[in-house]
C-alpha cells in the first residue's frame, strides 16, 4: 500500500522509513554510483530530507519500504535550483503551484506495480493539493520506467553519460495519463483514494462528531 | 459563497497588498477579500522566526480572545493537522475525534465560525510559519465544490499576504526579489508581442509544457494572479521590453 508521510512523522513508522533510507543507499551509492553521501547505519540521506518533505512510500506486506519519492515545495529549498540549474535553461523554478519531486526509489526485487503505484500516488497529490506541476531530478533507468508506466516527463536537461546519466524533467497531471497508471499499477482509483485518505485523513461530518 | 468571476478584482486586490504598509492594510483587503468570495471568514495567521504572533482576518474579537484564553492553540487540529506541512486541509479531513478537539468544534460554531473550513499553511523562511484560513457555514458537497474551484487562487493570494508578511519581519533587510532569468524574460516577451503558447515554444525550441512551467515561475517573480496580468507587470516595471 502507499503511504504519505511528512518527514517529522517517519519515526512513526519505523521499520519503513529503516528500510527507505538503505534501500536510498543502495540504488544511489551501490548501483548508480552517484555522489550521495552514507552514514554509519547505511542510510543515504541528504541535506533534503532535512526540510520535512513528504515522502509518498510503497509498503510491502511485510512492512518494508518497496518504493518511494520525496515531495518538497519549490517556493522552499529544493534540489533542483540549488544544483541542477544548468539543465533548467538557468530557470529558478519556483512557485506554490509546482512541486519537486526527487529521490524516486525502487527496493531491489520490487514488484512490478511499484513505480506505477507511486506515480498514481503523485496524480492524487497533484489533484488534491492544486500542484499544477512536478519537477524532478531522476537517472537513466527510470527514463524506461517512466515510459513503460505511462507517465513519460518532459526532459529539461541531462548530463552524464549511461548509468550516470542524471535529467531534470517535467510532469503534469491528465485524466488519462492518471488511468493508464492505473492500470499498470493494478490499483483501482477507489483503492488510490482510500489510500489517500488513510494518511491524510477521510472527510467527516461534523454533526456526527459532535453527537458522538 | 461563490467564485471570484470578475478576475481583475482579484488582480487589483494582489496589487493593493503589494503596496499595504502594514497590518492595518492587510486587514482591510482580507475584509474585502471576504466580501467578494461571499464566505463566513478569512483568517491570516503566522508566526514569524522570532516565534512572535500576528493575525489579521473577521473573526469577532470575542472568539480570538477566548481562543487564547482557552489554551485552543493546543488542542486546535487546524493548528496540529497543519503546523510544518505544506499542503491544503479541508478541515474535515483533519482529526476531531477527542473529546476536546469536539468540544473546541462546538464551540467554534457557537461562535459563528461555521462548520466547514480550508486551512493553507505556508513555510516560509528561517520557522517562519503561516496559516491562511477561510470557514464558512454550509454542505459538505457546496464546501467541496468551492474550494476545488478557488484552489489555485487562493493558494496564490495565501502565499502573497504571506510574502507581504515577511517584509514585515522587524530587522529584516529587504531581500531582491528573484530576478527573471533572460529564459523567462524571452518567454514574457513573447507572449507580450502576441504570440500563442505554440508559437512561442517553437520560437524557444522547447515543448509547450516547459514554457508553461518558465511562465509560471515568472508569473510567481512577478507576483501575479495569471499570465495577463503577468506580462502586464513585466511590461509596467520594465522587466520587458517590446
Amino acid at each position: 500500500m502507499i503511504r504519505y508521510i511528512y518527514g517529522n512523522d517517519l519515526h512513526k513508522f519505523p521499520k519503513l522509513a529503516r528500510t527507505m533510507f538503505l534501500d536510498r543507499a543502495d540504488q544511489f551509492k551501490t548501483r548508480l554510483g552517484w555522489d550521495v553521501t552514507v552514514d554509519a547505519r547505511g542510510f543515504e540521506r541528504d541535506e533534503y530530507d532535512a526540510e520535512n518533505p513528504l515522502y509518498v512510500i510503497w509498503e510491502n506486506k511485510d512492512g518494508t519500504h518497496g518504493g518511494s519519492m520525496r515531495l518538497l515545495p519549490t517556493v522552499g529549498r529544493t534540489m533542483v535550483n540549488d544544483h541542477f540549474i544548468h539543465l533548467t535553461d538557468g530557470v529558478h523554478i519556483e512557485s506554490p503551484l509546482i512541486w519537486e519531486c526527487t529521490r524516486f526509489c525502487l527496493a531491489r526485487g520490487a514488484a512490478p506495480g511499484v513505480a506505477a503505484a507511486l506515480m498514481l500516488a503523485g496524480g492524487e497529490v497533484m489533484q488534491e493539493f492544486g500542484v499544477m506541476h512536478y519537477v524532478g531530478v531522476f537517472d537513466a533507468r527510470m527514463v524506461r520506467i517512466y515510459k513503460r508506466i505511462g507517465s513519460s516527463p518532459d526532459i529539461l536537461g541531462q548530463e552524464g553519460e549511461g548509468r550516470a546519466m542524471i535529467a531534470v524533467g517535467l510532469w503534469e497531471f491528465s485524466a488519462e495519463a492518471q488511468a493508464k497508471v492505473a492500470r499498470t499499477a493494478g490499483i483501482t482509483p477507489e483503492m488510490s483514494k482510500r489510500w489517500f485518505a488513510r494518511s491524510f485523513g477521510e472527510i467527516v461530518d461534523e454533526a456526527g462528531l459532535i453527537a458522538a | 459563497m461563490g467564485f471570484l468571476r470578475n478576475a481583475s478584482r482579484l488582480d487589483g486586490l494582489i496589487e493593493r497588498l503589494e503596496s499595504a504598509e502594514g497590518l492595518e492594510d492587510l486587514q482591510v483587503l482580507i475584509e474585502e477579500l471576504r466580501d467578494e468570495y461571499g464566505v463566513d471568514h478569512i483568517v491570516y495567521h503566522w508566526v514569524n522566526s522570532a516565534g512572535e504572533q500576528y493575525g489579521c482576518g473577521t473573526y469577532d474579537l470575542e472568539w480570538v480572545n477566548r481562543y487564547v484564553e482557552k489554551g485552543y492553540l493546543r488542542i486546535d487540529p487546524v493548528i496540529q493537522g497543519c503546523y510544518q506541512r505544506f499542503h491544503p486541509v479541508n478541515w474535515k479531513r483533519l482529526d476531531w475525534s477527542s473529546k476536546a478537539a469536539r468540544a473546541f468544534l462546538e464551540d467554534a460554531i457557537t461562535h459563528g465560525i461555521g462548520n466547514q473550513g480550508y486551512s493553507i499553511p505556508i513555510r516560509g523562511p528561517n520557522g517562519q510559519f503561516a496559516l491562511f484560513t477561510m470557514s464558512h457555514n454550509g454542505s459538505d458537497e457546496g464546501w467541496e465544490r468551492f474550494t476545488g474551484d478557488n484552489r489555485r487562487d487562493l493558494i496564490l493570494v495565501a502565499h502573497y499576504f504571506n510574502s507581504k508578511a515577511l517584509e514585515f519581519e522587524p530587522g529584516r533587510t529587504p531581500e531582491a526579489a528573484q530576478s527573471l532569468s533572460p529564459r523567462e524574460i524571452e518567454a514574457m516577451t513573447l507572449l507580450a508581442i502576441g504570440y500563442n503558447r505554440a508559437q512561442a515554444a517553437d520560437t524557444l525550441s522547447i515543448s509547450e509544457h516547459t514554457l508553461r512551467v518558465y511562465i509560471e515561475s515568472a508569473r510567481h517573480k512577478l507576483g501575479a494572479m495569471n499570465t495577463t496580468h503577468a506580462v502586464a507587470r513585466a511590461l509596467s516595471r520594465g522587466v520587458i521590453v517590446v
